[in-house]
């Protein structure tokens, strides 16, 4: 990829910003984690490595706490990362349904991109939102009372994003799942 | 900057007409007032579109009002929600098409639009003033006293709010160790779960040897179903603040930390915000109020971790280590960050301390019940008309949160149970609805306190699905170490997986007992010690239904999948051909205007979509 290095080059910089501003503070790991995934994606072993490097710390040990955390991950996620609301009050609206409708028709079996790369589909604790039951959040979007027809047209509406976008990383996959809910 | 109680008066003296507004009482505040809830919830629908869009309007009209942003109101389920004062006027669901509207009748010809006013359901009636809407009405506000009526991202809201100003006079009046007296007269408890007595736990982290101590907030928040710590946060930053900084002062600590989860955007924000204010101001930093005493603030990250929230995971989490729970004794008041002396409350605990300070610890005992004083907030969520955020005094009934405040269960169904208390907690039916609730009577009925998430349940929930819910969450968020907690939540998991699949016998639910006792009794730390709690509540109050699971494969709330068929009755079928639409499966066959349609039972995903859709009924599980 061209221009790729430079980017990269890039994201490490800003890392080293943030090492900067919060590595002589003690404690702070979790932070760090935090902001170098937000930069990166996620957490490769390479960032592990090097945050490890810069704070002087046993890379074994920034691993131990990269694992423990439900929010990193050290696979790359897909370009829209959708979490579907499991706390309680999401639960008893129907979430369960809706984490399985995704699933189905993202064909996840094992993992939770789906394979061209666009959506990632995990769930969540509660969102804080309660009374919008059932809740989910595509990257920073919140969508409330949510049904499980609407996984569809949900997903139809991102990948419609893509094609106008023109992005040639995100290929319209051969087939769609299969059209559904009506009167959307 | 603050030198002085006199500073504080003076910021508070040019506030207070505008706060005194918002409260009705006499002031001479310019303009309208309009307010726009920024919390989490109304946030979701999009209520800084509503914010922008009246922000606009009011310049481009040249209108006298001053739109702000507030915290929570509580009543949610109506947001997003703007507030006009004066007059109090409440208007709900307000969209950005609505603003036009609100502008022109409301800000310049002063007249309300009734038709965004809320309609209580009971009477149908038109509620003008928020006041008067029976959601507010039973409640009492003290913890969250000024959420939703100041704009948490400004210090000077805060002060005119007698913000501060119990920190001022503790630190000018007040001995450390009168403090902690007061703090132990209130007879506060701990608003994070366990209900310790906070005075005491004040007391031990005050005669706890050592020249360094901190002060922690656990903002943690891990209930699935519970939204009150992040709605202080994020409505009322400063009262956490004040709080930790009193309590500094009262145990002889110079530095706070507040542990607060990542995924809580808005509240780690406003934090950020109000600490940068408070330095400002010279209410946190170095000798303030002109005294000897300094006192700062950062924050920590969570990380999304359940066990975190346990005080001595969420002390190693706090330094950036795997929070995994040791054994204590040693107790964070003796052995805590660092090694030092910690003491460690819950959010609304801390939103207490400045109201208790303030107007001594005898009114607030004489709140609440004999064993609990004081008000509890709780997040209402589930089968409930009302989900939002409340305040109630302790004692109040379950009765009267669900269905005086809350309204009751929507659409006509049947109330099953009432869960408190999250993963620790349990299910009450409703034959112990008029219970009073305080610590000790949750606890008689199985359930728990806990941190204040209430959830209810209607005749649609499968009580067995609910505790495999609860107990599959502790199991996930188990961190290991321990057999009991990591081996014995996964058998009693795969017990309940095997009777909602139908395949459960009758000595299953002894076993779910026996093995309940033992997870209880030999965990580590508290995730493994509470978490047969919602299998044990749910065994005792409604083994019925898991009967009926094991002995006739049949789920009565019709819930567990595999023990349904979706089927079609052909004597009422009009053959409209909505459910094979709705199917997603393409599960169900037919041919609009012919034959009854029919369901594949193969195909079936049973997802209920076509028996919801049927406007005849003709769909039902058996
Ligand atoms: C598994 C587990 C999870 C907990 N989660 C929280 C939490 O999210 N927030 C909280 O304030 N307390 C939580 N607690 C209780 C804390 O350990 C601690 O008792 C409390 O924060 C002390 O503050 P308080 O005395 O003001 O209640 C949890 C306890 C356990 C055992
Ligand atoms: S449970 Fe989903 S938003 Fe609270
Ligand atoms: S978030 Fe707006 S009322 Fe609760």
């Amino acid at each position: 990829m061209a221009g790729g290095e430079k980017e990269l080059d890039e994201k490490y910089r800003q890392l080293d910003e943030v090492i900067e501003r919060y590595g002589h503070q003690e404690g702070q790991l979790i932070r760090i984690l935090k902001e170098a995934q937000d930069i990166f994606g996620y957490l490769p072993e390479e960032v592990q490595t090097y945050i490890a490097g810069k704070l002087d710390m046993p890379v074994s040990e920034v691993n131990g706490v990269v694992t423990f955390y439900a929010l990193f991950h050290t696979e790359p996620r897909g370009k829209y990362g959708i979490s579907v609301c499991m706390g309680t009050a999401c639960y008893v609206q129907g979430a369960q349904g809706i984490l399985d409708e995704f699933r189905r028709q993202l064909d996840l079996h094992e993992g939770d991109t789906s394979a061209d790369g666009l959506f990632t589909v995990k769930s969540t604790r509660c969102v804080g939102a309660c009374g919008l039951a059932p809740v989910l959040t595509v990257e920073d979007e919140v969508y409330g009372k949510f049904r499980r027809q609407d996984v569809a047209k949900l997903l139809r509406k991102y990948r419609r994003r893509e094609v106008i976008a023109g992005d040639q990383r995100a290929e319209r996959p051969d087939r769609y799942p299969e059209e559904t809910a009506p009167g959307h | 900057m603050i030198n002085g109680l006199n500073d504080l008066i003076d910021i508070q003296k040019k506030r207070l007409p505008d706060i005194n507004a918002r409260r009705e009482k006499p002031g001479d505040a310019a303009g309208w007032q309009v307010l726009v809830c920024t919390g989490t919830g109304c946030t979701s629908s999009a209520s800084h579109q509503v914010r922008e869009e009246l922000a606009k309007q009011v310049q481009l009209k040249k209108v006298q009002a001053r739109v702000i942003k507030t915290g929570c109101f509580g009543f949610c389920k109506m947001g997003p929600l703007v507030v006009i004062y004066p007059g109090q006027t409440l208007y709900c669901l307000v969209k950005k098409e609505d603003v036009a509207e609100i502008v022109e009748k409301h800000l310049l010809e002063g007249q309300v639009v009734e038709r965004l006013l809320y309609e209580e359901p009971a009477s149908g009636e038109r509620k003008r003033r928020l006041s008067d809407i029976q959601f507010f009405r039973a409640q009492y506000r003290v913890a969250l006293r000024n959420c939703g009526l100041i704009n948490p991202e400004d210090i000077t809201e805060y002060i005119a709010c007698e913000g501060y100003f119990a920190l001022a006079d503790v630190l000018l009046n007040w001995t450390p160790a009168q403090v902690v007296d007061a703090i132990k007269q209130s007879g506060l408890r701990g608003r994070g779960g366990a209900g310790f007595p906070t005075g005491r736990k004040w007391e031990l982290a005050a005669v706890a040897e050592g020249p360094v101590k901190y002060v922690v907030c656990n903002a943690d928040e891990g209930d699935p179903g519970a939204f009150m710590d992040r709605s202080i946060l994020e409505g009322d930053p400063h009262s956490v603040l004040e709080a930790m900084a009193i309590a500094g002062y009262a145990i002889g600590a110079r530095e706070g930390y507040i542990y607060v989860r990542a995924e809580y955007p808005i509240a780690v924000d406003r934090l950020e915000r109000a600490i940068a204010q408070a330095r400002q101001y010279g209410l946190l930093g170095r000798r303030i109020f002109n005294t000897n005493f300094d006192f700062d603030i950062d924050l920590r990250l969570g990380a999304g971790a359940f066990v975190c929230g346990e005080e001595t995971a969420l002390l190693r989490s706090a330094v950036g280590e795997r929070g995994e729970p040791r054994p204590r004794p040693p107790y964070p008041a003796q052995c805590g960050l660092w090694g030092k002396p910690t003491l460690l409350n819950n959010v609304e605990t801390y939103a207490n301390v400045p109201v208790i300070i303030r107007e001594g610890p005898a009114w607030f005992a004489s709140l609440g019940t004999e064993n609990s004083r004081g008000t509890k907030v709780f997040s209402l969520a589930g089968k409930v008309l009302n989900t939002g955020l409340i305040e109630v005094p302790m004692g109040t009934t379950l009765r009267t949160v669900v269905f005086d405040i809350g309204g009751g269960i929507p659409e006509g169904r049947q109330f099953k149970a009432v869960q408190t208390g999250g993963p620790s907690g349990g299910c009450i039916p409703e034959r112990y609805l008029d219970t009073p609730i305080d610590y000790e009577s949750l606890k008689q009925l199985g359930s728990m306190m806990g941190s204040g998430g209430m959830i209810v349940l209607d005749e649609t929930d499968c009580i067995v699905d609910i505790a495999k819910f609860y107990l599959q969450f502790s199991q996930d968020e188990s961190c290991g170490q321990c057999t009991p907690c990591r081996v014995g939540t996964k058998r009693m998991l795969e017990i309940l997986e095997r009777i909602t699949l139908g395949q459960g016998q009758m000595g299953d639910l002894n076993e779910l007992e026996e093995l309940s006792r033992e997870v209880m009794d030999a965990s580590l730390c508290g995730l493994g010690q509470t978490a047969p709690n919602p299998v044990l509540s749910t065994l005792k109050y409604f083994r019925d239904e898991y009967e009926a699971h094991i002995r006739d494969k049949r789920c009565p709330a019709g819930v567990c999948r595999a023990l349904l068929d979706y089927v079609i009755d052909e004597e009422k079928c009009v053959a409209c051909g909505l459910c094979a639409r709705e199917c997603v499966a393409k599960a169900i066959i037919g041919e609009k205007k012919g034959q009854p349609y029919f369901i594949d039972r193969q195909k079936c995903l049973k997802c209920g979509a076509c028996l919801a859709r049927c406007p005849k009924g003709a769909i039902y599980t058996a």
